[in-house]
C-alpha cells in the first residue's frame, strides 16, 4: 500500500459504539466502492484493524480500543471524502433495520422434500408423478420409492436398464412403478396423466397401454359401469427384461382392494415367459381377471369392454355414436388414418388390413416405419401414429397440441387420392381443453374448398370429461364427420368407406 | 418400510416435471405439491448412468442409514493437549497440511508461506529464504492432515513443535486432532512467516500449550459437542463465527487455569490470547467434525461425503463407500469481503481443512443461526435462512444434537449426499476466510464459497463402478 501525498486521510472515531465486525466490513466495502476513495476500512479498533489503519496511512488518536468504532477514508479531494463519509453515515445507520427474515421457503427441489412439506401440510403423498425428460426420470422415481410413495412415471425414453433397475429397488421396498411411458391412470377417482372422469365402479384395471385402457373405461362408462382404479404399468412391463413386474404387482393391489370386483387386464402380448407367470399370478387371486391382448387375433377393445360387461351381468349396449344427416358413400383411393393415441392407431391399422391388406404405418401393426412419416402426399393406406416418440421428441403430445395433426389433415382432406379420412378424439384431463374444435375447423374449411372425403372420428371420452363427449360429438358431427365412440367400429366403418387403393 | 397406502388413501401427489399434469390434478381438488425440478448438474450421458447405478445399489440405503448412525453416535471429548510430535508421532522433516496431498510444486502461495515458517520455527532453516530453498529442494516431507486423524484450518501446517488438540469419542475410542488457533491478521495458517509469527508460535508451544494441557487434565474431558450445540443456540455457525463457543470452553477452564500454580502472568496472557481471539474454538468445532465424520468411513454402497478439504491449489472431498480416495478439482475463489484495502486480486483459492464444519452440517450449512456471516457477500437474513434450508435438499439427515431456533429448532443438515448434490445442482455452502496468494500477507478477507461440482462427479463414477451392474 503506498500513500500518495496528494491525497487527504481523515479519521472519525465513535467511542463504545459497537457494531459487529463482518457487517463492518460490509460498509468498509460500499464505503471503498465511493468514486475518488482510495482507501477505506470502518471497523473496531481491534489490534489487528489499528495495524491495517497504519498501513493505510491513517493516526487514530491516542486511547482508542477494541470498544471504539474508527470510520478511515482515504480520499484524492475533500469532496470524495465527503461522499464516502456520508455513505459510511447511511450504512451504519441501514445496519440497525433489519428485514425481519420472515422469507417464504423456497420450493422444494427434490420428491423427497415435497412428501415431507405434504406430510407435514396434513396430507402425505400416497403418489409421485414424475414427468422430467425420460434420461432423469428414474433418479426421481428412486426418490420417490425411498420416501415411501408409489410412483408414476409419464417420461418416455426412459432407457430400459433404468426401468429394470427402478422395478427391482420398487420391490424391495414394496411400492408400485407406473409406467415408465405410463400415460394414463386413475386413482380412487383421481385421473392422472391423460386421463377421463370416470364414476366409481367395481372394475380395476391393469394398463401396459394409455389409450387402450382410455377406450376400455370409456366404453364401461357408456354402459353405465364405473371404475375403481386404473393402474398403468408401462408399454415394456411385460417384456422378457422387465418380467411384468409393474403388473404382477398392480394385480395383487388390486385383488386387495375391497372396491375391486373385476379386473381388467389390457396389454399387448407378453413374453411368453412373462405370460404363464402372469397366468399363475391371476389364478391365484381370488377377484376375477379379464386379459385384453393387443395385436392379436382375440377379442379388440371394444369386445374385451362387451366381455367385462356381460361378466357383470349388465347387458351390451350399441356403442354411441354421432352421425351427421348426410352420410357419405364409398369412394376410390386410400385410407388416411391420423391418431393421436398409440394402441388406437394399432388397433385401427390391425382392423383396416383385414379388410384393406397391408397399410403402411408407423405402429406394430403396419407395415411402414419411417417413410410414412414423411409430409408428401402417398399412395396407399396409410395410419400414422402422432403420439410416437419421433413425433414427440422436443415438442407437446399431441393430445396436448395436435397442430402438427391438424396440417397433416388438411393435407390429406385436400389430395384427390385419399379416400377417407380416419382420425381419433380423446378427452379427458391433461388433454387439449377443446379438440374437437380444431378438427371441425379444419374439416370445414376443406368442405368450403370443395373437399366431399368422408371423415371418421373415435371420440373416447365420457360426459364428465372437461370437455364433456356430447360437446365434443356434436361439434365434430356438425362439421360432417361420422363418430364412433367405438375405436374397432369407427375403423370398420373407414375401411368400408375406402376402394382399392389407388 | 409400511404398506402402500396407494389405493387405500385419499389420493395426494407430489409432481415433478410438466405444470400441466399437476394443474389438472389441482382442478379435480386433488392436493398437489410441485417440485421445482432442474436437470442434474455435470449433465452427461455417462453421469446418467452412473446416478442410475448408484441409486439402484441395493446396498445404498442401509449403508448411508449406518453412515449416519456412527456420525450422530460420535460425542467429541477434549481430552488431551499434547504437542504434535507425541500426539501424531510427527517426525522432524515432516509437515501435515491441510487438503487433499500436494507437492511444494503445486503449493499455493498461503502454503507455501506457513510451510517456510514452520521450517524456521522448527529451526530447519535459519531464516525464509533458506527454508524455502530447502523445501524447494524436496528437503520436508507433506502430508495431508486428514490421513493422520487431525485437521488443520487455511494452510492447516502442523510440524512436530506445534501442539494439538486431542478429541476423543468415550464410546469408540476413535482420537482426532487440530492446532491451536492463533488468532487473526499475520498468522502462519494465513500464509504469514514472520518474526511475529514466529514468536507467537513459540510462546503457543511454551505456554499455551503447557498450560491448556494442565487445565484439561485437571479438568477432565470436556463435551466439545455439546459446546457446539450451544454455540449453534448463541449466534456462532461453528466456522466463520466461534465467539461464544470460545467464551465457554475458557468458562470451563479458568478455574483449572488459575489453580494452577503457573505464573498469575503466564495465565493472564493465555487467558487474553484466547478470549481475545474469537476464533480459538474453531480449532475445536474441526477436530469435533473430523471425529464425527470420521466414524462414518469405509462403509460400502455409502454416498455420504466424510471429508471436505482444500490446499489452496485444489478442492478434495473424500466418500464413505470410497475408502481414502480424493475427487478433487481446481480450487474455487471465495465470495467475500476483503480487510483494509486488500481486493480480489490479492486473494489465493479457498484453502484449508476448516470444511469438515460443512461437512458435519454446521458452517455455512447452520447460516440461518448466524445471519451476520451473510453480510460477507452482501446476502440478507433471508439469504441466510434459504441457504441452511436449502442444505436439507443435499444431506441425508438431521441432527437432533445440534439445533437451529430460528429454524424451530430443526436439526442441521448432516450427511451430504453425492447423489443428491449431482441430482439438485446445489452445492454445498462453505463459510471461509481468504488468504492473500502471495506467501506471507497473512488474511486478506473472508467469505463463500462453494466446491466445484467435478468432485462430486468423479465421486459419483467411482461409486458407480463400485456398484453392482445394472441388470
Amino acid at each position: 500500500m503506498t500513500l500518495d501525498s496528494t491525497s487527504l486521510t481523515t479519521v472519525d472515531v465513535r467511542k463504545g459504539t459497537y457494531r459487529d465486525s463482518v457487517a463492518l466490513m460490509r460498509v468498509s466495502r460500499e464505503v471503498a466502492a465511493v468514486d475518488g476513495v482510495e482507501a477505506a476500512l470502518v471497523a473496531m479498533a481491534t489490534e489487528l484493524n489499528l495495524e491495517l489503519l497504519a498501513g493505510m496511512g491513517a493516526t487514530v488518536p491516542p486511547g482508542t480500543g477494541p470498544d471504539d468504532l474508527v470510520i478511515a477514508v482515504r480520499a484524492v479531494d475533500a469532496a470524495s471524502r465527503d461522499t464516502a463519509l456520508s455513505t459510511a453515515e447511511a450504512q451504519l445507520a441501514a445496519m440497525s433495520t433489519g428485514g425481519g427474515g420472515t422469507s417464504a421457503e423456497a420450493p422444494p427441489r427434490t420428491v423427497r422434500t415435497a412428501a415431507q412439506h405434504a406430510a407435514a401440510d396434513g396430507h402425505p403423498a400416497t403418489l409421485a408423478l414424475v414427468s422430467v425428460p425420460g434420461r432423469y426420470a428414474a433418479a426421481e422415481a428412486f426418490d420417490a420409492l425411498e420416501a415411501g410413495v408409489d410412483v408414476m412415471v409419464f417420461s418416455d425414453n426412459v432407457p430400459l436398464e433404468h426401468e429394470v433397475a427402478l422395478k427391482k429397488a420398487a420391490d424391495r421396498l414394496g411400492r408400485l412403478v407406473m409406467g415408465p411411458d405410463c400415460g394414463t391412470a386413475v386413482i380412487g377417482g383421481a385421473g392422472l396423466g391423460f386421463a377421463n372422469a370416470l364414476r366409481p365402479g367395481p372394475v380395476g384395471i391393469v394398463a401396459a397401454s394409455g389409450t387402450g385402457a382410455q377406450q376400455v373405461m370409456c366404453l364401461l362408462d357408456a354402459a353405465g359401469i364405473g371404475v375403481s382404479h386404473c393402474l398403468g404399468v408401462g408399454g415394456r412391463d411385460l417384456s422378457a427384461e422387465v418380467a411384468g413386474r409393474s403388473t404382477l404387482r398392480a394385480l395383487r393391489m388390486l385383488d386387495a382392494d375391497p372396491a375391486t370386483e373385476r379386473i381388467v387386464l389390457i396389454s399387448k402380448p407378453p413374453a411368453p415367459k412373462v405370460a404363464e407367470a402372469i397366468q399363475a399370478e391371476a389364478a391365484g387371486l381370488a377377484t376375477p381377471v379379464h386379459t385384453a391382448l393387443l395385436g392379436t387375433e382375440g377379442p379388440d377393445l371394444s369386445e374385451a369392454a362387451a366381455e367385462v360387461i356381460a361378466a357383470l351381468g349388465d347387458s351390451v349396449p350399441a356403442w354411441p355414436h354421432w352421425f351427421p344427416e348426410e352420410r357419405p358413400a364409398p369412394r376410390a383411393g386410400a385410407l388416411r388414418g391420423l391418431f393421436c393415441g398409440g394402441t388406437l392407431a394399432d388397433e385401427a391399422t390391425r382392423i383396416i388390413e383385414r379388410t384393406l391388406g397391408p397399410v403402411a404405418s408407423n405402429t406394430p401393426a403396419g407395415s411402414g416405419g419411417a417413410q410414412v412419416l414423411s409430409d408428401s402426399p402417398q399412395t396407399g393406406h396409410l395410419v400414422i401414429d402422432f403420439g410416437d416418440d419421433t413425433f414427440t421428441a422436443g415438442r407437446p403430445h399431441p393430445m396436448i397440441d395436435p397442430a402438427a395433426r391438424e396440417e397433416r389433415l388438411a393435407a390429406e382432406l385436400a389430395d384427390p387420392d385419399t379416400a377417407v379420412v380416419l382420425l381419433d378424439v380423446v378427452l379427458g384431463h391433461g388433454a387439449h381443453p377443446d379438440p374437437a374444435a380444431g378438427v371441425a375447423e379444419q374439416l370445414r374449411a376443406a368442405r368450403t374448398a370443395g373437399s366431399t372425403t368422408p371423415v371418421v372420428v373415435t371420440l373416447c371420452g365420457t360426459e364428465n370429461d372437461p370437455q364433456g363427449l356430447a360437446a365434443q360429438a356434436e361439434t365434430l358431427r356438425r362439421a360432417g364427420a361420422e363418430v364412433f365412440s367405438s375405436n374397432a367400429e369407427a375403423a370398420r366403418r373407414a375401411a368400408s368407406l375406402a376402394g382399392p387403393a389407388a | 418400510m409400511t404398506d402402500s397406502q396407494l389405493l387405500s388413501a385419499d389420493p395426494a401427489v407430489v409432481a415433478t416435471g410438466a405444470d400441466l399434469f399437476g394443474d389438472a390434478l389441482t382442478a379435480q381438488a386433488v392436493p398437489v405439491s410441485s417440485v421445482d425440478f432442474r436437470p442434474p448438474l455435470e449433465a452427461e450421458e455417462e453421469i446418467d448412468a452412473a446416478l442410475v447405478r448408484v441409486l439402484a445399489d441395493p446396498r445404498r440405503t442401509a449403508a448411508n442409514a449406518e453412515a449416519v448412525d456412527r456420525v450422530l453416535a460420535v460425542r467429541p471429548q477434549l481430552v488431551d493437549v499434547r504437542p504434535a510430535a507425541e500426539a501424531l508421532d510427527l517426525q522432524p522433516g515432516t509437515f501435515f497440511h491441510a487438503g487433499p496431498p500436494v507437492d511444494w510444486e503445486h503449493a499455493s502461495g498461503p502454503l507455501r508461506g506457513a510451510l517456510i515458517g514452520a521450517m524456521v520455527f522448527e529451526g530447519l532453516a535459519d531464516d525464509p529464504d533458506a527454508a524455502e530453498q530447502a523445501l524447494a529442494r524436496g528437503a520436508a516431507r507433506l502430508d495431508p492432515c486428514h490421513h493422520h486423524g487431525a485437521v488443520g484450518p487455511m494452510a492447516g501446517v502442523i510440524s512436530p513443535s506445534m501442539w494439538v488438540f486431542e478429541l476423543a469419542d468415550p464410546q469408540t475410542g476413535r482420537r482426532s486432532w487440530c492446532s491451536l488457533n492463533e488468532g487473526l491478521g499475520k498468522v502462519l495458517r494465513y500464509g504469514a512467516y514472520g518474526t511475529e509469527v514466529i514468536d507467537r508460535l513459540r510462546w503457543m508451544s511454551a505456554v499455551l500449550g503447557p498450560l491448556l494441557r494442565d487445565a484439561v487434565r485437571a479438568h477432565g474431558p470436556i463435551d466439545i459437542g455439546a459446546l457446539i450445540a450451544q454455540m449453534l443456540q448463541m449466534g456462532d455457525e461453528g466456522h466463520n463465527r466461534n465467539r461464544s463457543g470460545t467464551l465457554m470452553l475458557l468458562r470451563a477452564l479458568l478455574p483449572e487455569l488459575v489453580s494452577s500454580g503457573a505464573p498469575s502472568s503466564d495465565i493472564a496472557d493465555v487467558v487474553r490470547f484466547v478470549s481475545g481471539n474469537d476464533h480459538f474454538f474453531l480449532n475445536l468445532v474441526m477436530p469435533a467434525g473430523k471425529l464425527m465424520m470420521d466414524a462414518g468411513r469405509d462403509i460400502a454402497g455409502s454416498t455420504m461425503v466424510v471429508a471436505m478439504a482444500r490446499n489452496g491449489t485444489e478442492f478434495g472431498i473424500q466418500v464413505s463407500g470410497c475408502g481414502d480416495r480424493w475427487f478433487t478439482g481446481p480450487a474455487q475463489l471465495p465470495d467475500g469481503l476483503f480487510l483494509g484495502s486488500f481486493g480480489p486480486e490479492d486473494a489465493n483459492p479457498d484453502i484449508g481443512d476448516s470444511a469438515i464444519t460443512e461437512t458435519c452440517g454446521i458452517g455455512g450449512f447452520a447460516m440461518a443461526t448466524a445471519p451476520a456471516i451473510v453480510r460477507f457477500v452482501g446476502g440478507d437474513v433471508d439469504f441466510a435462512l434459504e441457504t441452511s434450508r436449502r442444505m436439507y435438499e443435499i444431506t441425508l439427515a438431521e441432527n437432533p444434537a445440534f439445533q437451529l431456533p430460528i429454524l424451530d429448532f430443526r436439526g442441521t443438515a448432516t450427511g451430504i449426499d453425492v447423489t443428491r448434490v449431482l441430482r439438485t445442482g446445489i452445492l454445498p455452502q462453505i463459510n471461509t476466510g481468504m488468504a492473500g496468494k502471495v506467501p506471507g500477507t497473512g488474511q486478506v478477507g473472508a467469505g463463500l464459497v462453494t466446491p466445484p461440482a467435478v468432485c462430486f462427479s468423479q465421486a459419483l463414477k467411482a461409486l458407480a463402478d463400485a456398484a453392482p451392474p445394472l441388470t
